[in-house]
């Protein structure tokens, strides 16, 4: 008999109250509202575990670290209650032929039903034999797996836009999944690594509908890609007050200033980063002092020093998102940085100004 | 080859050739090919890196500012690691200083970083080699939990707890559906754990994996994130703020507090969980003293964990820093990663190519030249199918680093044995204990098991530590100081027109260094060389092993078909292949356009 998640958490001592108030939060969490939290409740109570098949192509693992850092839900609970970690080099107990032949077997059982997550991505270069698994190149398991699988989700960076190892000159010529894989849906989960709620969220998003979450243009869920760090970062007040950190460690990096001046890539990077934080909320790059490197988007690695300031942000405007920005990004960039520049300086004596009299009384 | 003999080994390829391709938890991609013979004992050992990334190209010509994060991506299992060593490379070329404060709060990331990864690794990646799960199955929980209580204070060890998990795991197993425990190799005669123990363990795969996400904690606190923090050239980036207007988006007493309790954390979980446990287990293996390989001859450390800001000399560093040779453990040699003769890279069993192989290159003049050649008389298969490699010929992704010539194993059991040797009361009082708790010998401590068994002395170590590096930066603070950063020379305007340096940190597995070149404010060379090239080093020139090959040698295999001794003493090293095979100079940029498909 297949155990649901609902019988493991009440096998546990969980109540069914607290059940439903986490089927609640979890809907919360996922911004869908309470009124859905009944259809999670009935998803984890009914269903058997969706089999994933976790191929790592070049990659550093840090997505694999990041996943078992989910607090909510734990990795623990995801592993053994809510899907059937099959195949993952990391964490599987077998390897050699063993491990290979449980992809042959996923393969045929579960034809067309399992769920193949990707972290890393294949090299094309020397026939792909800079990546080699049992012998043979990387890119040919891949495609292989991704024959009968039911959809892809690419982990991090490395899958869903290259990273690291794509940045210039791309020696491996490491691609996406998407650039071999054209026939399957692709949910790509950015970040070196992702947030590990998201991941996990993503994940029980999937197992919980039965469908893919809604995606941007880029194939990114809109619920946690669908705005900039910068429009929901705790420090945006003092972006928008024309108040900087000017050098590492000075009064304003003290006082937890915006850190746009140090080249902070929150203006430009969609990610969750500024809400959901990280390590179950305790902090993200810019409450602990240094710019976003703009992790999650594609290509971040060849837009200049980290520390060169982002000159293509308009200076007001929450409401727009990736598509929109994609689209125009490049025909307002110059106006806006002339006019973030001539806004902040004038806010900026404004400010001084009125923070000398506060002080003084 | 047939037959010859290598720093004390006896090598024979001719008896039956098996293959474990993938070699699964580590990090990175990695096969191993044996050779038994009629009793199946490994006479054979061939260990290969089977990725690369090329990561040195991609830093030429970029600002040295940013190389930590590109470094830092080298490994996601070791995070910060190679951020560290990186920032301390670029520190070293520009004389940069940094802050008493900045020097307290990376070594506690450091020390965080050896805590999980210990950890981690001691569960999630190399438990499964000594605790049969589905023999868990059969363990009485009372007794189970007459054995927990014997050994440690922990809480969570009631019959009740014991049974509920059991049950767990019986549903589990019972649903056919059994995740990543599956095809592994339960029942075989090399696992020697009792049912209760086997149990108890299991109960304890899971609390570490519910408290390695606690751990990290202190990387986001100081980092912003974990895996992958945040650094900075000159100091670290988070500013201190106890008292004044806006301290609630700096490092104030509510974070100092989380960190406190973190660590107070970590020293418990290590002490009443992880260290039992080992013991526990090493006590049903300590008949089986395999895997030892280079440990005995040669081991190398250079040090870490600076006392006091900027020094960088061995008697700072509270990790230990030297190499033994030969055997002699009498003697602890310097290490200057400067000097041109002592730490150089061969190719000979490479994929990589040189003007002249023969010569090894001192990582500042340190060239790779990808060269993907699959070949030999003895090889099988074809260039994108291959069934057996020559390990006559190229059959690495991974270089052969040596110490003056010398192939050396770097880890926590090198750091013990040199500490020990040092006769540094903190390495050598706890080695005395456990091998007094287990009744067995010094030479024990050679083992697969003494590397496992170092490890875990090590996490406890670095626990403590951080509390140590806690208590200084508090202290610093309360003297009046709260730099975090020095940027004098952040403007690369003020750097000079060309400078080199080197950087190194011990990371979890082992030894590591970063050398950096900048010409123009860009950096126009760099190299690594990490903990897995030396262990999972392939053969040299003159057939020299490295110490993955050599641990392997002399083993006997309880089933030939289940490579579950191989995956032990593997797994002992903790190796980490994205690390080890990342490794190419400027000069292999040309094969990049070559073969493009």
């Amino acid at each position: 008999m297949v155990e649901t998640f609902y019988e493991t958490l009440r096998r546990q001592g969980i109540t069914r109250r607290s059940f439903l108030k986490f089927c609640s939060l979890t809907a919360t969490s996922l911004g869908l509202g309470p009124a859905l939290a009944p259809r999670i409740a009935h998803a984890l109570e009914t269903k058997p575990r969706t089999p994933v098949i976790w191929l790592h192509g070049l990659e550093c693992t840090c997505c694999s670290e990041s996943f078992i850092r989910s607090a909510h839900p734990l990795a623990k609970d995801v592993v053994l209650s809510m899907l059937s970690l099959d195949y993952d080099d990391t964490l599987m107990a077998a390897a050699g032929h063993q491990a290979e032949a449980i992809l042959e077997e996923i393969k045929k059982k579960y034809k067309g039903q399992y769920i193949l997550a990707v972290e890393g991505n294949p090299p094309l270069n020397e026939g792909g034999m800079y990546c080699i698994q049992s012998g043979k190149p990387f890119v040919e398991k891949l495609k292989y797996m991704a024959a009968d699988a039911k959809a892809i989700i690419s982990w991090g960076s490395c899958a869903s836009w290259g990273c690291v190892q794509a940045a210039k000159p791309n020696p491996t010529q490491a691609v996406p999944v998407h650039k071999v894989i054209t026939d399957k849906p692709t949910i790509k989960v950015p970040g070196c690594p992702p947030i590990a709620e998201v991941m996990t969220g993503v994940v029980t998003y999937m197992l919980t509908f039965e469908r893919i979450p809604e995606l941007d243009r880029q194939g990114r869920p809109k619920m946690f890609y669908g705005q900039r760090i910068h429009d929901k970062c705790y420090r945006r007040p003092h972006f928008d007050a024309g108040q900087f950190v000017e050098a590492w460690d000075d009064d304003a990096a003290r006082r937890g200033y915006c850190l746009y001046k140090m080249g902070c890539k929150g203006p430009t990077t969609y990610n969750a980063c500024s809400t959901t934080r990280w390590n179950n909320g305790v902090s993200f790059p810019i409450q602990s002092g240094h710019g976003c490197i703009g992790c999650s988007e594609d290509g971040f690695w060849d837009k200049g020093s980290f520390y060169d300031r982002v000159t293509d942000i308009k200076q007001f405007g929450i409401e727009s998102n990736a598509d929109k920005v994609g689209g125009t990004a490049a025909a307002v960039a110059g106006a806006a940085v002339a006019a973030h520049a001539a806004v902040s300086a004038l806010k900026r004596a404004r400010i001084n100004h009125a923070d000398e009299n506060k002080e003084g009384n | 080859m047939g037959v010859y003999e290598t720093q004390g080994f006896k090598l024979d390829n001719s008896g039956k050739r098996v293959v474990v391709d993938p070699v699964c938890r580590i990090e990175g991609h990695l096969r191993v090919e044996v050779n038994l013979d009629a009793d199946n004992v490994i006479r054979n050992a061939v260990s290969t890196g089977t990725m690369w990334r090329g990561l040195e190209v991609i830093l030429k010509g970029r600002d040295p500012r940013d190389a930590w994060a590109f470094t830092e991506r080298i490994c996601g299992v070791c995070t910060g690691t190679h951020a560290l060593t990186s920032v301390r490379a670029v520190e070293d070329a520009l004389d940069i200083k940094i802050p008493e404060n900045a020097n307290s709060i990376r070594n506690m990331m450091q020390l965080c970083l050896q805590v999980h990864d210990h950890l981690v690794h001691f569960y999630h990646l190399h438990a499964l080699d000594w605790v049969d799960v589905i023999s868990a199955l059969k363990a009485d929980p009372k007794r189970t939990s007459e054995l927990a209580q014997s050994i440690s204070s922990w809480p969570l060890s009631s019959p009740g707890y014991f049974r509920d998990l059991q049950n767990r795991l019986k549903k589990f197993v019972e649903s056919g559906q059994l995740g990543p425990f599956a095809n592994g190799y339960w029942g075989n005669p090399a696992y020697k754990l009792p049912a209760e123990a086997n149990l108890m363990a299991v109960a304890h795969y899971l609390e570490a994996l519910d408290f390695q996400k606690e751990i990290v904690k202190i990387h986001t606190v100081f980092g912003g994130k974990n895996p992958h923090p945040n650094w900075l050239v000159g100091g670290v980036p988070c500013a201190i703020n106890l008292n004044d207007t806006g301290a609630v988006g700096a490092i104030n007493i509510e974070r100092l507090n989380l960190v406190k309790s973190i660590i107070d954390q970590s020293i418990e979980f290590t002490e009443k969980v992880y260290i039992p446990d080992l013991l526990a287990i090493a006590s049903f293996y300590k008949g089986w003293l395999h895997g030892g390989g280079l440990s005995s001859k040669s081991v190398l450390s250079y040090g870490d964990i600076p006392d006091r800001a900027n020094d960088h000399s061995a008697k700072n560093l509270l990790l230990p820093r030297g190499a033994i040779i030969n055997g002699d453990l009498t003697k602890v040699h310097e290490v200057d990663l400067r000097d041109p003769e002592q730490i150089q890279e061969f190719v000979v069993h490479s994929w990589y190519k040189y003007a002249d192989e023969s010569k090894g290159l001192h990582p500042f003049d340190g060239v790779t030249e990808a060269n993907y050649k699959p070949e030999g008389k003895n090889f099988k298969g074809t260039r994108t199918k291959i069934e057996r490699l020559d390990e006559e010929a190229k059959y690495s992704w991974i270089k052969a680093p040596r110490w003056r010539g010398h192939a050396m194993e770097v880890g926590p059991l090198a750091r013990y044995i040199i500490g020990y040797v040092q006769k540094t009361p903190e390495f050598k009082e706890p080695v005395d204990a456990v091998l007094k708790h287990l009744d067995v010998p010094l030479t024990a401590l050679f083992s697969t098991l003494g590397r496992t068994a170092a490890r875990g002395l090590e996490c406890q170590w670095a626990a403590h530590k951080m509390r140590y590096f806690y208590d200084k930066l508090i202290a610093n603070i309360k003297a009046g100081d709260s730099s975090t950063a020095n940027v004098e020379k952040w403007e690369p305007s003020r750097w000079p027109k060309e400078a080199k340096g080197v950087g190194f940190t011990e990371a979890p597995r082992g030894a590591l260094a970063h050398w950096i070149r900048i010409k123009d404010t860009k950096i126009d060379n760099y190299q690594c060389v990490v903990p897995t090239t030396w262990n999972g080093s392939p053969r040299d020139g003159k057939g020299q092993i490295g110490a993955f090959e050599a641990s392997l040698l002399n083993t006997p295999m309880a089933k030939a078909d289940e490579p579950l001794e191989i995956l032990r003493t593997i797994h002992s090293f903790d190796p980490c292949l994205a690390c080890s095979t990342h490794v190419m100079s400027p000069d292999g940029q040309e094969m990049a356009v070559v073969k493009v498909r």
